[in-house]
């Protein structure tokens, strides 16, 4: 682990990781990240798989970074560098101005569904970072109540880099485009992602190893007023009502 | 990195697990055969005492979530005793004291559980 030893105290741990995790925090800002609006974010709780709606699934993706002299450390400070560079074409990942670092608050855009003619902006916290992995979690009103932890570790001679989700679509109608495609696009996004971190580390052929498991098939029904924060409703407001506040000046 | 030890106790109705060592993803096994044997032993509530754990990344926040979730579906409980201010406040950002009641110390925690 990247922090040092220190002293023991009575019911302290003995080695300090607490510059890995983010600082307690009641509402989100994401005010100073370049690039994005953050009203979608701004003022928002954080939002984990407990807080979610839907069916809570736990999605693992590995590659083995085969025939690639590398470190785990090393790359997980290139993932965390250049991690917008590693998604999908579509999708937009904007940084916050110090990198992916506990407490940090990026924002995103990504298709709700495939084809949707709406974007939805939304955001992550860091809510982890070492060397080895770093983790987010999502705020309320994404579509997913979610934390996803991105790792590597030493296996044998080789390398192999995880991502793991811990998710659960956020209120009803995220459930339902959950239904309706979200679920194989959210897995076929992950996948895509590891596949370009592979390729960006010298891999020829990069093999993505999926898990995709429902551990809980209930549906937290008294968490369906979620929805009163869907960021999906909030981008389809913005952009049906777009031409209207292009008119009025206030778009 | 610590190996995770989990010393299995039983006070009433409740099972106790105590945690000693490093919590992640990798103590999986340990603390799934160990919360199988509290409820094998006829337990429905747990109390998971976190007094000797040395170290929890965010891996170990997410199994503790993947414990619960089977808890709750056994129709179980889980309650936390011994936890540092500093795993208090990580359990407040992560929102999990929302679902797992978070007790000073075990004997509380027993109570609780056995209430």
């Amino acid at each position: 682990m990247s922090a040092p030893p220190t002293e023991q105290r009575s019911n302290e741990p003995v080695r300090s990781d607490a510059d890995n995790w983010a600082r307690p925090v009641d509402r989100l800002s994401a005010a100073g990240v370049p690039g994005a609006k953050d009203d979608a974010v701004t003022g928002k709780r954080v939002s984990g798989p407990l807080q979610g709606f839907g069916q809570l699934w736990q999605k693992t993706f590995t590659v083995r970074l085969d025939g690639v002299d590398t470190t785990p450390e090393a790359v997980i400070a290139l993932w965390k560098d250049r991690f917008p560079t590693f998604w999908p074409k579509g999708a937009r990942f904007y940084s916050p101005l110090s990198g992916i670092a506990p407490g940090e608050v990026a924002l995103l855009e990504i298709e709700p569904l495939p084809g949707a003619p709406v974007r939805l902006s939304t955001g992550v916290l860091v809510l982890y970072a070492d060397d080895e992995s770093f983790t987010f979690m999502t705020p309320e009103g994404h579509t997913l109540s979610a934390w996803i932890t991105f790792s590597a570790r030493r296996e044998g001679e080789g390398t192999i880099v995880e991502a793991q989700a811990l998710e659960r679509p956020s209120d009803p109608f995220d459930e339902l485009a959950y239904k309706l495609g979200g679920n194989g696009q959210n897995n076929r996004f992950w996948q895509s992602t590891m596949r370009n971190l592979a390729t960006a580390v010298g891999v020829a052929e990069p093999v993505v190893d999926s898990q995709i498991v429902c551990i809980d098939k209930n549906r937290q029904w008294r968490y369906w007023r979620n929805v009163r924060n869907s960021a999906t409703l909030r981008s389809a407001r913005r952009t049906l009502t777009s031409p209207v506040r292009r008119l009025t000046g206030r778009g | 990195m610590s190996a995770t030890v989990i010393e299995l106790d039983q006070e009433g109705e409740a099972s106790i697990l105590r945690i000693e060592g490093d919590i992640t993803s990798a103590s999986e096994p340990d603390l799934m055969a160990a919360y199988g044997l509290a409820v094998a032993n006829g337990a429905t509530a747990v109390v998971l005492d976190f007094t000797r754990l040395e170290y929890m990344n965010s891996g170990g926040i997410g199994l503790l979530v993947t414990l619960l979730v089977r808890a709750q579906r056994a129709g179980g409980r889980l309650v936390a005793s011994g936890l540092s201010e500093h795993y208090r406040q990580i359990f407040e950002l992560t929102r999990l004291d929302e679902a797992i009641e978070i007790k000073d110390d075990e004997a509380a925690a027993v109570a609780a559980a056995s209430g």
